[in-house]
């Protein structure tokens, strides 16, 4: 029961740095404490026993907080406005006070944490992977075997994704570099 | 985009090699430890990053210009499908691990299970240029307090 | 208790999502809810006292098959990592689209100078 308790206090900390990134008004506040929520998760993912997410995580967190920063804030700091939109506010209650509700049935209708579904059903396929994975693939890594032999279709996909999202980005901000050369001329 | 003081400068150029050699590192030996083609790809992007921040916009187009990085981005997408085609052909299935069923290598080396270490070049490679881009585009933009007191936008530079 | 503490953090990003004007702050909450619903996905697949599921050639594979972590949502949530970085590339290029045309982030003003 080690384990439970530092991901609690792990996972207090998370909520309190999300708190933080939400309410603050300072942009540049905002977005740092969105970047401790970010490692946080990756230590939360060492201590899940999953380090090649680990790895992923804080690299892509890294890029994330770079990108973030050096589009939306540059040199000077943008507050937020203070509104506070009440109406909204009253519909986030009532959804969140539902969501409770089932979440408290969902919850307790599964296992307890640490004792996962592959333990009981002996026929589910990442048992498969697990027993069969070194033989057949030949990787040591098996979340690399299932990445990229049992289940490389979904690399693809997720390659097609990321190029997808690349290139509308660039589109998107190409146009604003032609309409401005084109209103100097 | 100009680039910053001389430490930065001088520290980028000693510690950007190490940080792409760990990228290749990772990469590399994705199927013996944690770590894989999507890590090893955006840590090799972070070195590029680094050296466009410290030594600015220019200097880093000459090393690694907007079509190169283009042409490396389609090149591993297309040669991930040609693996993939590969395996239809010769394994008949789509994506078979068709090195690994031929030659089998020893297993814990570096040249073991078959197309897994090409899988993950081709990937780390579309990851690294495709971050790059994105990050040389974005830091066109700037916001900063123009003269009359409100804030907007600078373009840098022309973009091609 | 985990999981509970999980949901919190989803909802706290659905909060931020839904009712702030600034639109970086909607896609730092549309990141928080990225995060929690990614940690949810491992926490499915964690073992007691498991190991990771990486073989070394010192285990047995018996002993590895009952104490290994689940592969499966791991090899998931690497994927969703990788596209959540994707997807909020493209929100961020969006909102310097959007400053760039209306000078501010406040989507109330944007809504008011588009007319």
């Amino acid at each position: 029961m080690g384990i439970e308790v530092y991901l609690l206090i792990l996972l207090v900390f998370l909520i309190v740095g999300a708190l933080v990134a939400v309410e603050t008004r300072n942009l540049l506040s905002s977005v740092i404490s969105l970047g401790a929520v970010g490692f946080g998760l990756s230590i939360a993912f060492l201590f899940l026993r999953a380090p090649d997410l680990a790895i992923v995580k804080i690299a892509v967190e890294v890029v994330l907080l770079i990108f973030l920063i050096r589009a939306t804030i540059g040199r000077d700091v943008i507050p937020g406005t203070g509104h506070i939109h009440w109406a909204g506010l009253v519909i986030i209650c009532l959804l969140s006070a539902g969501l409770f509700v089932f979440a408290y049935h969902a919850f307790g209708s599964m296992k307890a944490f640490g004792s996962p579904i592959i333990a009981d059903v002996q026929s589910a396929p990442s048992n498969k992977y697990l027993a069969e994975g070194l033989g057949q693939t030949g990787s040591a890594n098996i979340v690399t075997a299932i990445l990229l032999d049992y289940r490389a279709y979904d690399t693809l996909g997720e390659a097609t994704v990321l190029f997808a999202a690349i290139i509308g980005a660039l589109a998107v901000l190409r146009g604003t570099a032609r309409s401005k050369r084109g209103k100097q001329k | 985009m100009k680039g910053m003081t001389v430490i930065v400068k001088t520290v980028t150029r000693w510690v950007k090699v190490f940080i792409f050699l760990y990228g290749i590192y990772i990469i590399v030996t994705g199927h013996l430890g944690p770590g894989g083609g999507f890590a090893g790809g955006v840590i090799i992007a972070c070195s590029y990053i680094l050296l466009t921040l410290a030594y600015g916009k220019d200097f880093a187009s000459r090393r690694l210009s907007s079509q190169t990085a283009h042409r490396l981005d389609s090149a591993a997408a297309m040669l991930f499908l040609a693996i993939a085609l590969f395996g239809l052909g010769s394994g008949g299935i789509f994506f078979s691990n068709f090195l690994q069923k031929r030659y089998p290598m020893e297993e814990f080396t570096l040249f073991s299970s078959g197309t897994i270490p090409i899988s993950n070049i081709a990937i780390g490679l579309k990851v690294a240029a495709s971050l790059f881009l994105i990050f040389t585009i974005l830091s066109v933009f700037r916001i900063v307090l123009a003269a009359d007191g409100k804030r907007k936008f600078v373009q840098e530079e022309e973009e091609e | 208790m985990v999981y509970a503490l999980c949901f919190v953090l989803f909802v706290v990003g659905l909060y931020c999502a839904l009712t702030k004007r600034n639109i970086v702050k909607i896609v730092i909450g549309l990141t928080i809810m990225e995060y929690a619903v990614n940690l949810f996905l491992v926490l499915l697949g964690y073992r007691s006292d498991g190991v990771a599921p990486i073989v070394d050639r010192t285990s047995s594979p018996l002993e590895f098959l009952a104490r290994s972590v689940d592969p499966l949502p791991q090899a998931l949530v690497v994927t969703s990592i990788v596209i959540g970085l994707g997807v909020t590339t493209l929100a961020i290029a969006l909102c310097v689209r959007l400053y760039e045309k209306y000078g501010t982030f406040d989507i109330a003003e944007i809504r008011r100078l588009k007319g």
